[in-house]
């Protein structure tokens, strides 16, 4: 097994990893965490898979992907920051009110 | 329900979600692992027009070039989040504390070398890993730095000039866009030879609008709206 599925396997496993906390905790801020892992598992992937190509330079199409994708995580946690803070100033709670108070 | 008999409930479902997530992993695993072990993708196609794309480095050419759609719509999503933002209310309004010295001669330091930094990275770009994301969220770094440190830029200037710079990656990239399309009737479609410097240019107004408007996404609200 060469060291480009070492690192998919890596990525996946850092998924499932965040997919675990995304559904078990609570508080918004470790969701917003959680589908940050989930994410870094995804390019994890795709970067690791762009480097299939024995002696030449990787895709780099996957990597041009991967860096699309960092920018739009970027904004969309800043946006679910915002979100979550003003659920705090709202309810007084970083939390969904459907989640049972634990 | 007891306490006791919730807490086992709560064990029984991590136990269950535990396994399933299991069964998810092994599944993607699979997948993963029955991929080819060689596969080219589009590397060499990528490589076969690198000599047009007016750029030498393949992940540059790439974004810039042959997927331009996808860095023009990301620009976007950058603009349209930070607009999620500042719908939501006006910036905190941040205690003013005076800075420790140290910070602010690290800061002193520091944002010169970054600001340096952003311009070496976005020239680099062209030839090597680099580029206007990486140049801009330099720039991003080296903005919120001096916010932590108590400085200010005016309030005047969280006005219209904001916006101009915040708009200026998008603007410089439909502009050539559309140029290009009256032109010669293809959006984003470079002509032979001015490639590179319509990249360039459009690399650096795009660096300055994704360092200010991830640095204006970090102060979580509309700036100069109060007070």
């Amino acid at each position: 097994m060469s060291h480009e599925f070492l690192y998919a396997l890596l990525g996946v496993g850092l998924f499932t990893l965040g997919l675990y906390a995304l559904i078990v905790h609570a508080h918004l801020l470790r969701k917003i965490l959680a589908i940050n892992v989930m994410g870094s598992g995804v390019f994890l992937v795709l970067v690791a898979l762009g480097g299939r190509t024995p002696g030449a330079p990787p895709d780099p199409v996957p990597h041009a992907m991967v860096i699309t994708g960092i920018v739009v995580a970027i904004s969309a946690t800043a946006l679910a920051l915002a979100l979550m803070l003003w659920v705090h100033a709202k309810t007084g709670r970083a939390r969904l009110p459907e989640e049972r108070l634990e | 329900m007891s306490v006791a008999d919730r807490n086992r409930l709560s064990l029984v479902f991590r136990l269950v979600l535990l396994l399933l997530l299991l069964v998810l992993a092994g599944g993607l695993a699979y997948v993963v692992l029955s991929l080819p072990g060689q596969a080219v993708g589009l590397s060499e196609r990528v490589a076969a027009s690198m000599e047009t794309s007016g750029v030498s480095n393949p992940v540059t050419a790439v974004l810039l070039n042959f997927r331009g759609y996808d860095t023009l719509l990301e620009m976007a999503v950058l603009l349209v989040a930070l607009q999620g933002v500042w719908s939501l209310g006006s910036a905190a309004v941040h205690r003013r504390v005076d800075p420790e010295p140290v910070l602010l001669f690290l800061v002193g330091v520091l944002v010169p070398m970054m600001m340096l930094m952003a311009g070496y990275l976005l020239w680099a770009g062209a030839a090597a890993p680099g580029g206007a994301f990486q140049a801009g969220s330099v720039l991003a770094a080296a903005v919120i730095l001096l916010l932590l440190a108590s400085k200010y830029l005016p309030v005047r200037l969280s006005g219209w000039p904001l916006r101009v710079v915040l708009v200026l990656g998008l603007g410089a990239f439909v502009a050539v866009g559309a140029t290009l399309l009256s032109a010669n009737g293809a959006f984003l479609q470079y002509p032979n030879g001015l490639a590179g410097g319509l990249i360039l240019f459009i690399e650096a107004a795009a660096t300055l609008s994704i360092g200010v408007t991830l640095a204006a996404l970090f102060l979580g609200g509309k700036p100069g709206s109060q007070q």
